[in-house]
């Protein structure tokens, strides 16, 4: 099977923070793939990576056969009209109704008459089954509604690979399955490729293809959701199963509690 | 908000704009008779002193400005300092006109005055006036003044 | 002791640094906005809508300080003139101090304020909500689209409100001069015509708010773009823009009156 997007050894840092080293990933075409891991563990850098917003110190992303950081700033925003994104509270340009949103990427990129941009958005709108509010500002819209809304904006352009950043932060518990079932349906929809980077291990396991565990900066592991599930390595399953202890310690390191307590003093 | 609205603010905002610029220009400044744009001819004169007279000074004749300083010049053949000015092609002048540096009341600024001669022939783009009154330097004045006071009680 | 002294050596240096790097940052950032400010002129529609925000919006502020700026102008200066018996030329000190200086730096200073503290707040606020970064990701150059239309909106709007704010300047003189004090009407008028230069002092006083709107809008688009995506980066940047694009004003008033007035 071919891969849309495929990582090879990236090693990527902030000044002198190294936020990922060597991960190596693939995305098959017509999947729906999740990277999960803790917050701060470099998944929202690795989707700017694949977005070719920053470059790697090492290795190389290729999306559809192209090196991202090679190419030139023309290059980059051509590649990047197939690309939708879309971000962890939604992003919508707060000056513009929901329609104009959705309306944006069509009337910066294409020619397409008014009475067609019309016709398109209202699609996509209702894809998300939100065209009876389609002239509410962002202000109005609940945050559910405005993560769809987003998420009707990411696809206005049918993109061959689309981004979710956190798509399932701060919802309730039915507009998460709603998105849910919209990442999946739209995926199979547009014949899109998808990406979820998530910390959400319930509802993505029950939509997802493929999934990459990251943990500081390198992948620990990956496999189908049913792998994880049934996963033994420690840390996968502290994760899954949302445990309070475990490899990853409740406590931030420090010194001893008693010391802090003046306990051994006390004692001494 | 409505497009069309939107429009109608800004075009409103422009207008009014425009106006105030027009406003600051006609009626509060006097582009109008100014003569940056009429057509204008030149003629210089000769003065031993100028006194504090600048350039775009004004050019009256009977109290109406008729034109403007163009240009001030040391000449250092003679000494002397060369104005030209530009006066309005309107206004036409014989050439024995004499020309006069006068000051507008007492610490007022300093301007040009032309009196018309009796000459039939007119003055041409490039003339020479050749009848020129310096200006009336303050110090030199108070300090005739005094010298005709100490004469005067020197006679008695 | 030399250890205080090469820290407080390495804290100056630190801070110069800093400094210079910052400038040439808000140059690049300054260059670029002029280099593809194609997108706002093309796209006329954009600009016009931040004209709306940037001019119309600043109307009421700027008509209502004008006027009174312009009748304090009047009641003071009556009140030194008449001493002198010269209480005619009151028209001319209105409108001479609004033409040169108080149209152009008040109008702007004000500007500033309402319009630049709005601008930076919401180009930082875009930021903060990943708004620009959800344009990039859409292959659409946000220079382009958001800080262009803004600035040619704010640099076109800056000249019209400093000219209305001095046109009413000079009403209010009217009405306190003429109408309350009974200064005679064709002397006002008149001295002031004689005094006010075209070019010397309406034209100067134009190029004036120009340059001082392309300041205050390239400081106020800098600082937004520049903030960092907090709730206090935010609020820090706008302090910054009204108080950087303050002085500015006044900085660039000196230099450009040393200029236009000298030798004259």
């Amino acid at each position: 099977m071919e891969n849309l997007v495929e990582i090879k050894d990236v090693t990527f840092s902030y000044d002198v923070l190294p936020v990922l080293t060597g991960i190596n990933m693939t995305v098959p075409r017509g999947k729906v793939v999740s990277i999960m891991g803790l917050s701060g563990c470099g998944k929202t850098t690795l989707l700017r990576l694949i977005g070719g917003a920053l470059k790697p110190r090492k290795g190389e992303v290729r999306v559809a056969g192209r090196v991202m950081h090679e190419l030139e700033q023309d290059e980059l925003y051509h590649l990047r009209r197939k690309m939708g994104m879309l971000f962890q509270f939604g992003a919508l340009f707060t000056d513009l109704s929901a329609f104009d949103n959705v309306a944006f990427q069509m009337r910066e990129h294409t020619d397409l008459p008014e009475s067609m941009i019309q016709d398109l958005v209202l699609m996509k709108l209702h894809a998300v089954g939100l065209r009876g509010a389609h002239q509410l500002m962002p202000s109005e819209l609940s945050g559910g509604m405005a993560r769809r809304v987003a998420l009707a904006r990411a696809i206005a352009l049918d993109p061959m690979l689309i981004m979710y950043d956190e798509p399932f932060a701060g919802l309730d518990p039915i507009s998460l399955s709603v998105i849910g079932d919209l990442i999946r349906h739209l995926n199979d929809a547009l014949g899109a490729t998808s990406i979820v980077v998530t910390h959400d291990v319930q509802e993505s396991l029950k939509i997802v293809d493929y999934v990459y565990f990251m943990s500081e900066g390198v992948v620990v592991t990956h496999g189908t959701p049913d792998d994880i599930r049934r996963s033994e390595a420690p840390f996968v399953h502290q994760f899954v199963w949302g445990e309070m202890d475990g490899p990853v310690p409740f406590h931030y390191p420090g010194s001893s509690y008693a010391g802090d307590l003046s306990l051994e003093t006390a004692r001494a | 908000m409505e497009r069309t609205v939107l429009d109608l603010w800004v075009g409103i905002f422009v207008a009014a704009g425009i106006a105030a610029l027009l406003v600051l220009a006609l009626k509060v400044g006097s582009a109008g008779t100014t003569f940056n744009v009429g057509e204008t001819y030149r003629v210089a004169a000769e003065f031993d002193n100028i006194g504090g007279l600048k350039v775009r000074a004004p050019v009256k004749s009977a109290g109406v400005v008729v034109g403007r300083v163009d240009d001030i010049q040391f000449e250092n053949q003679r000494f002397v300092a060369r104005v030209v000015m530009k006066i309005d092609q309107r206004y036409q002048f014989p050439k024995d006109t004499s020309v006069s540096i006068l000051t507008s009341g007492l610490l007022g600024e300093q301007y040009i005055g032309l009196e018309a001669g009796g000459d039939s022939a007119m003055l041409k783009d490039g003339d020479k006036l050749k009848i020129t009154q310096s200006a009336v330097v303050l110090e030199k004045l108070i300090g005739q003044f005094l010298y005709n006071k100490a004469a005067e009680g020197g006679a008695k | 002791m030399p250890e205080r002294v090469l820290k407080n050596l390495r804290g100056i240096g630190h801070e110069v640094v800093n400094g210079i790097w910052r400038l040439g940052y808000a140059s690049r950032f300054f260059l670029l906005t002029l280099a593809r400010s194609a997108t706002s002129f093309r796209r006329f529609g954009l600009t016009i809508k931040e004209i709306y925000f940037a001019g119309v919006l600043s109307l009421i502020i700027i008509i209502v300080s004008g006027l009174f700026v312009g009748m304090v102008l009047a009641l003071q200066g009556y009140e030194t003139l008449q001493k002198y018996g010269a209480a005619e030329a009151v028209g001319t000190l209105v409108a001479l101090s609004l033409t040169r200086e108080l149209g152009p730096v008040v109008a702007a200073l004000l500007f500033a304020s309402r319009a630049g503290s709005a601008m930076t707040a919401e180009i930082g606020l875009m930021k903060a909500t990943e708004q620009i970064t959800a344009m990039e990701m859409m292959a659409v150059d946000p220079i382009a689209r958001v800080i262009g239309p803004r600035f040619w909106g704010g640099v076109l709007s800056m000249p019209l409100l400093a000219a209305m704010f001095s046109v009413v300047g000079v009403f209010g003189g009217y009405l306190i001069a003429v109408v309350l004090i009974g200064v005679d009407e064709g002397a006002f008028w008149s001295q002031m015509q004689n005094a006010v230069d075209f070019r010397q002092d309406v034209v100067n006083g134009v190029i004036k708010s120009m340059v001082f709107g392309v300041a205050v809008t390239a400081i106020a688009l800098f600082e937004g773009y520049d903030a960092p995506p907090t709730a206090e980066g935010v609020s820090g940047a706008t302090t910054r823009t009204v108080v950087t694009s303050s002085l500015a004003i006044l900085g660039l008033d000196f230099v450009l009156t040393a200029f236009m007035f000298k030798g004259i």
